[in-house]
């Protein structure tokens, strides 16, 4: 392999600083002790933090982005492997349809799913409803299980199963000895990642939430149009923590590198 | 195994998957078309019953529409270079290193995709402000104060930002394609590393190139979040008129026109783009 030459070290820790350094301001200025959005040198304090979770209106968000993440990635995963299970396993007409259908909300900007299910939502009563607000979040969220639950499948040899299945055991006894515990992995992985694009999405979310149901990013969203102060910069510092903890699992059941860049 | 004589199992098993994507994309999506027809009254509503052409002709011939278009046209096919010519280099330099520093970096460069987009915004309002670090920067080498919140500046850095991860992905994917063997030959007989990269590297990772293209393309033209809060209350992009029209003029009817016009435009663009370009590189190789 050949090395990279000074230029291109000195390129590469440009890009590096620029993609780090938005998300470290952010958790330094968390921090300040000021009342502005100072850059903290010489004292720390915790009180933004402390403003954080006093604050009933973003706690409130909290709660609510955090079940419907659960919620949301639960459904999303219960529907992506069966799915995912027809779509590697069966030959049949409207195959391709069925996998370019659940896989569309990647490409269909969340602009115009956030119009389109406003415009749903208005029409049988259910703006500001949590469950229509969770049965949104599965359906963009469905197509990143989806993937990781094909993808274990494909990479899958099938003679355990069919070992299984000559033995006298039934269908349903083979996918929940052999098939579920072969995909697990990718079963998991894809709800983490279902997780984090559900607790992070702000643009589709911001059309079908009411006051009860905003969810943390769209909270963020409204509060920092109206006012920027420290409070948002911990808000946003917890809201990386989350993250990173959630990245740190998804790295353990799944590999962080797979989910991002695919298979190694 | 059963599955080719059992015709319903497919079905069956896609069942609710597919009840929800059709009760929850594809018949509002329907709603959507239909409402962007309806006639508007700001007294009463959209009305159900009444069709007209108004809002399309609206999008179409008002300047003011004319420039949200194409003011989100240029930054888009801006930040889409941007992330070209910073994205691929930066794959190939993280290719060519050594692990572990390999996958530490190449994680750094990605995980940020994962955090969400409010946060980045907020991260550059603060770095890109009067008083933030890169005007203080900026200071130190002697160049004034420059304005950057609210203005394009703002809105290209960050969508250069959250956009660059997904140019990075595809090239990489490429990258790992490519047999070092390959680049080892051409130097071994004499192409210098420069005819290397062009000749051998660039033709390969070409595909990863135009894939990550029209990814950030179509992410960066229907952006949301980072021009709603580093563009202002001035500089409006298509996706933060349209949450006017249905957030504060409450026209659903106009904001259903120009939100379906914007999906026509990006899959048109995407198209076009894609036969033109994949068109040229297949005869290059063929």
């Amino acid at each position: 392999m050949s090395k990279n030459g000074p230029f291109a070290l000195a390129f590469n820790a440009l890009v590096i600083t620029f993609m780090l350094a938005p998300l470290l301001v952010v958790c330094i200025v968390a921090f300040t002790p000021e009342n502005t959005l100072t850059i903290p040198t010489t004292s720390f304090s915790l009180r933004w933090f402390a403003a954080v979770f006093a604050h009933p209106d973003f706690m409130q968000s909290f709660w609510n982005s955090l079940w419907l993440a659960l919620a949301s990635a639960t459904i999303a995963t219960l529907l992506a492997v069966p799915a995912g299970m027809a779509i590697t396993r069966y030959e049949f007409p409207g195959r391709d349809f069925l996998n370019g259908l659940f896989l569309s909300p990647l490409i269909i900007p969340h602009l115009v799913l956030g119009v389109a299910l406003l415009r749903l939502f208005a029409l049988v009563g259910g703006t500001g409803s949590f469950g229509w607000l969770v049965m949104a979040h599965a359906l963009i969220v469905t197509p990143y299980t989806l993937r990781l639950v094909v993808a274990a499948l494909v990479g899958f040899d099938r003679s355990a199963e069919q070992a299984a299945l000559s033995l006298g055991a039934s269908q349903a006894t083979v996918f929940r000895r052999i098939t579920l515990p072969m995909i697990l992995p990718g079963v998991t992985g894809g709800w983490m990642l279902a997780f984090i694009n559900s607790f992070d999405e702000v643009t589709m979310s911001i059309f079908v939430t009411s006051p009860s149901t905003v969810t943390l990013p769209v909270r963020m969203y409204m509060y920092a149009t109206e006012s920027i102060d420290p409070l948002m910069a911990a808000v946003s510092a917890l809201m990386v923590a989350v993250t990173a903890v959630a990245m740190v699992i998804l790295d353990r059941l799944y590999g962080l590198d797979r989910v991002l860049v695919g298979r190694k | 195994m059963s599955g080719i004589r059992n015709k319903a199992a497919p079905w069956w098993l896609s069942g609710p998957a597919l009840l929800l994507f059709t009760a929850l994309l594809l018949v509002p999506l329907l709603l959507t078309a239909v409402l962007s027809f309806n006639v508007y009254d700001p007294a009463t509503g959209p009305k159900a019953g009444e069709f007209t052409l108004e809002h399309y002709a609206h999008v179409f011939t008002d300047s003011y529409y004319h420039g949200i278009f194409w003011r989100t046209f240029w930054i888009s096919a801006l930040v889409t270079l941007i992330c070209v010519v910073i994205g691929a280099p930066e794959a190939y330099v993280l290719s060519r290193m050594r692990n572990p520093w390999r996958s530490i970096l190449l994680l750094v460069v990605l995980a940020p995709l994962l955090v969400s987009v409010v946060v980045r915004a907020f991260g550059w309002s603060m770095l890109l402000g009067p008083e933030g670090a890169v005007n203080s920067l900026l200071g130190l080498v002697g160049i004034g104060p420059v304005k950057m919140l609210y203005t394009e500046i703002a809105v290209i850095v960050a969508l250069v930002h959250v956009m660059l991860p997904f140019m990075v992905i595809p090239v990489w994917t490429s990258l790992q394609k490519l047999d070092p063997g390959v680049e080892n030959a051409a130097l071994s007989l004499k192409a210098s590393p420069f005819t290397t990269l062009r000749r051998i590297v660039l033709p390969q990772v070409m595909p990863g190139i135009l894939s990550g293209s029209l990814i950030v393309f179509g992410l960066a033209a229907s952006s949301f979040a980072i021009p709603g809060l580093l563009g202002g209350r001035r500089l409006k992009m298509v996706a933060t008129v349209v949450y006017d029209e249905y957030l504060s003029e409450l026209n659903w009817p106009l904001g259903a026109a120009i939100a379906l016009t914007l999906l026509a435009a990006n899959l048109i663009v995407m198209l076009s783009y894609n036969r033109l370009v994949e068109g040229r590189y297949k005869k290059a190789l063929g």
